[in-house]
């Protein structure tokens, strides 16, 4: 019997902003543990909320960036629960009318384009963060009321490649628009994965099951792929019945999933509307404001440097797979660098010098200006390829202007006729025997000239006009 | 009486030094009979700059008010030892003015009650008779200003919290518009009725002090801007011309069966002040209110009160503050703490919060309740179209002995809490008296009327002559 796998994905990440989601505490990374808090993040009797614009702001950009309906007014609700990581015991959190409904995005998966359909994406506040000891745990309120938006997939994706391809498309928006560092090494993303198997032609879902706090993306990977073994191999033992709807955890030691509780839906978080934030209404003006700060976006530009450009659909993937890679693409076109001359230099020279060294190409000396002063002199024919390539190598290492280097290392082509033939004449005058023997037909005595005139020039001579003459001169 | 006092300040008749050492034997005297507070500030500084209108001069605070470095117990023992780090906005503003908090006033426990007999530290006595109730939950800060310890006190409201105790100790109590005293620091109870207001002797000195603490704050999102209202300076008194109305429901000593004699005084105390507004020119007109609604006032307030209590007071958990509760796990030290500091009122006002949030019986409570409470707000809305204000009895009967057996529609008696659901400016002061105990009239307005509905209340207050009354035996 034919299993088809449906996922639906919660993904969590902390949007990057000046201060927290309710509170003016700054929302920073790697601080002291509880050095981030004032007196609302630990929820001292009597502090109220103050909606911060600017996490708004974001969360809205998001819900744009994937086509999302957006309600006119923005509303907050309290989701109830006592946890030792929720001072307040609710989370302020969105239900009633999230920041974005019914959305869908193209995703690519290998070679295809495949829809994900977005039920919701909502604004809530992150909790403290727990550290668990052999015989206490200590509590850090840093994380406490830092902005943290979910999105909320539809079960829609049907592999786990295509989950993962969501998460880092997903990802990559997120830096993208600068809405968050979106670093799942800083514990930013954390991914709740829904995960059920059906017969192949079925109309209904199959029973699912919840895999809570995923981490990493490689781990959603995984996880994924074990809950396909273990269902299969449920359903194909005749045991379907033990397939019941819980929540389930990933287990990196073990590599397995494990079962934390049964039927999530008997817990009532007691949703209600947070009367401490007054009805906000999100204006057209303001909308627009936002969908105008949208910069292009990946598939797009992607789609744009394959057409536009002429780029090969690996080139331009790997072009943007970070908005910097592109930005810097973009940025050496506008100087007037040819695009598939900027393409190739930067998935091979850059990207590889880049990797090696572990650079941010931001941060990389060899700015696009700087790759200009390269590449327009080769392109110019007034050094050789190979002349640029070491030019390349020269700035990093010494890190001067190119210009400079060219002077420097006199790296100018020669490419004067009348001192080439000069030079040329002299090595036929002193090569009779090559002559005479290229003249009797060893004709492949060619590069031989070509490469005593290279000699000769250091290297300087311009190999087109070397041909030329000595092509003139040998017959 | 504030600005008498202020007065003889500038002109160096009294200093702030005698003020507060006065104001700290007259604490210690009525501690010992009424028991209003919860903490005395015994080393209380007095000021001696007088810059503002409250400069030098002693006040008393609720004891749900946040105050920093002084001890903020809310009356509940989940709270006996907890002392903030920081000042509500209200208190803020009253320092920054120069006011000399002298003390913090015993409530019923959290605000829940309306008694003044559920306080962690013991009953507050009436300084008109000791053996009767002050009502509250502001009552120490009701029971104080009435007895002549300070010439005002602040207090908070959320179904009658100010305006009932006002009236059963003969002072005034005026809570103004929703939002325009900021709640930062106010330790909630219920964010959508809760109000912060001052118990004074006269309405201007309500004003006063309300003019002091009110304003927008960037703590309370609630908060509104209202710079462009000066409160005292809208007192002058004529009236000539205003309409106000009252509900024959509340007011027609028929409607009530068995009625008791004290009501029907109290009843015929408020018609002859009606015909004394009429002698100040003002319009009063008998208006009927749909009786199911006015029945639903009591059921709806107990529901949304409960409701956003238990969501609020989920912040007690004795982890970040109050008394630590014992146990293994974090489980168990919640449980601990919230078993045994709170009295049995109050986890049963937590119970039925819990219940009427529960999924299932939050459209069946919950909604209805705010569904009605917006068919009150609609028809209250369209009567103050045409009326100034509502004048009513505060309550049906002076303050009643604590072991007396009482009659079901005063247990009930909730029609207060209009001005909360509606968020109404609204003010109590004294009607005379039943049985030589005073009583009480209110008048309530239309949302940020609030200098309409003082001027109205300062004019009755002129022609009544019951300004800066003090209890018998306290003068």
């Amino acid at each position: 019997m034919a299993l088809k796998v449906v996922i639906g994905l919660e993904m969590h990440c902390e949007l990057k902003t000046t201060s927290k989601v309710f509170s003016k505490s700054r929302n920073t990374y790697s601080d002291l543990p509880n050095s981030t808090v004032t007196a609302i993040d630990m929820a001292f009797p009597g502090i109220l909320p103050i909606v911060n614009k600017e996490a708004v702001k974001k969360a809205i950009k998001m819900a744009i960036c994937l086509n999302c309906e957006i309600p006119d007014i923005l509303v907050f609700d309290r989701k109830n629960y006592y946890y030792p990581d929720l001072p307040k015991g609710y989370q302020i959190t969105q239900s009633t009318k999230p920041v974005g409904i019914n959305g869908k995005i193209e995703i690519e998966v290998g070679d295809e384009l495949i829809p994900v359909y977005i039920h919701d994406i909502h604004l809530e506040e992150d909790t403290a963060s727990l550290d668990h000891f052999f015989d206490y745990s200590l509590i850090d309120y840093n994380r406490s009321g830092v902005p943290l938006l979910e999105i909320v997939t539809e079960p829609c994706i049907n592999s786990p490649e295509a989950a993962v391809a969501f998460l880092e498309y997903l990802r990559n928006i997120y830096k993208y628009t600068d809405c968050s560092e979106a670093d799942t090494k800083k514990g930013q993303i954390r991914c709740d994965v829904n995960v059920s198997l059906m017969e192949e032609g079925a109309t209904q879902l199959g029973t699912k099951v919840e895999i809570k706090n995923v981490n990493s993306f490689s781990n959603v990977q995984a996880a994924i792929l074990y809950e396909i073994e273990r269902q299969t191999n449920l359903i194909n033992s005749g045991r379907k019945d033990e397939i019941i709807q819980e929540t389930r955890r990933w287990d990196d030691e073990t590599a397995t999933t494990i079962r934390m509780r049964e039927k999530v839906e008997s817990i009532d978080y007691k949703y209600y509307i947070d009367p401490n934030i007054p009805k906000f209404k999100i204006d057209k003006e303001w909308l627009e404001e936002i969908k105008n700060e949208i910069p292009a976006l990946p598939l797009e530009r992607k789609n744009n440097y394959i057409n536009e450009y002429g780029l090969s659909n690996y080139d331009a993937g790997v072009i943007v797979k970070t908005k910097e890679n592109s930005d810097y693409f973009e940025e050496c076109i506008n100087l007037g660098i040819d695009p598939k001359d900027a393409s190739n230099w930067i998935t091979t020279q850059i990207m590889g010098y880049l990797n090696k060294h572990d650079i941010e190409i931001n941060k990389f000396f060899i700015t696009p200006k700087r790759l200009f002063n390269i590449l327009d002199p080769l392109k110019k024919g007034k050094i050789s390829s190979k002349q640029a390539k070491d030019l390349f190598f020269k700035v990093l290492e010494e890190q001067e202007e190119p210009e400079t280097l060219i002077k420097k290392y006199g790296m100018e082509q020669l490419d004067n006729e009348d001192e080439l033939e000069a030079i040329i004449d002299s090595i036929i005058v002193n090569s009779p025997n090559q002559v005479s023997e290229y003249k009797n037909g060893k004709t492949n005595l060619f590069d031989y000239f070509v490469g005593q005139t290279m000699k000769e020039t250091r290297g300087k001579a311009n190999p087109v006009k070397v041909k030329e003459i000595l092509t003139n001169k040998l017959s | 009486m504030i600005e008498k006092l202020h007065e003889d300040l500038l002109n160096k008749k009294i200093t702030s030094g005698a003020l507060v050492k006065e104001a700290l034997n007259k604490a210690k005297k009525a501690q010992d009979i009424l028991n209003p507070f919860v903490t005395i500030i015994e080393d209380a500084k007095p000021v001696e700059d007088i810059k503002t209108l409250v400069s030098g001069i002693p006040y008393a605070a609720k004891d749900n008010l946040s105050t920093a470095g002084i001890l903020s117990t809310a009356s509940s023992n989940s709270l006996k030892d907890y002392v903030p780090f920081f000042d509500a906005t209200c208190i803020k503003k009253l320092k920054e003015a120069g006011a000399v908090n002298i003390g913090k006033t015993v409530m019923d426990e959290l605000g829940m009650g309306g008694s003044g007999t559920t306080g962690h530290t013991g009953i507050v006595r009436n300084p008109w008779d000791t053996n009767r109730y002050t009502a509250g939950s502001s009552a120490g800060s009701a029971a104080l200003v009435a007895a002549g310890v300070v010439p005002y006190a602040l207090g908070s409201d959320t179904g009658d919290s100010i305006r009932k105790p006002a009236a059963y100790c003969g002072v005034v109590g005026y809570k103004p518009t929703y939002g325009m005293i900021s709640r930062y620091g106010l330790f909630a109870f219920a964010s959508s009725l809760d109000h912060v207001g001052v118990l004074t002797r006269s309405v201007k000195d309500a004003a006063i002090v309300t003019d002091i603490i009110k304003g927008k704050d960037d703590y309370d999102m609630t908060s509104w801007d209202s710079s462009n209202i000066n409160l005292a300076k809208s007192l002058d008194g004529n009236v000539k011309g205003k309409k106000l109305f009252y509900l024959k429901n509340i007011c027609d000593p028929n409607n009530y069966p068995d009625i008791r004699p004290q009501t029907r005084e109290t009843l015929d105390l408020f018609k002859e002040t009606i015909k004394k507004c009429q002698e100040l020119g003002i319009e009063v007109v008998e208006e009927v209110f749909d009786q199911k609604l006015l029945d639903a006032i009591y059921p709806i307030y107990f529901t949304i009160a409960c409701a956003e209590a238990t969501s609020n007071m989920s912040n007690l958990t004795g982890l970040i503050f109050g008394p630590r509760g014992k146990g293994s796990t974090v489980e168990e030290m919640m449980f601990d703490y919230r078993t045994n500091n709170f009295s049995p009122l109050i986890k049963r006002r937590f119970i039925i919060g819990s219940f009427v949030l529960k999924r299932e019986n939050q459209k069946k409570y919950l909604i209805n309740s705010a569904k009605v409470r917006k068919l009150i707000i609609d028809k209250m809305n369209e009567l103050f179209e045409k009326y100034d204000g509502m004048i009513l009895p505060a309550s049906l009967e002076p303050a009643p002995k604590f072991d007396e057996e009482l009659p079901n529609y005063l247990k009930i008696e909730q029609h207060l809490a209009i001005g909360n659901f509606g968020g109404y400016p609204s003010i109590t002061i004294p009607n005379g008296f039943v049985n030589d105990l005073p009583v009480g009239i209110n008048i309530t307005g239309k949302i940020k009327d609030d200098a309409n509905v003082l001027n109205i209340a300062y004019a009755i207050e002129q022609k009544l002559g019951y300004e800066n009354l003090i209890a018998k035996g306290w003068e």
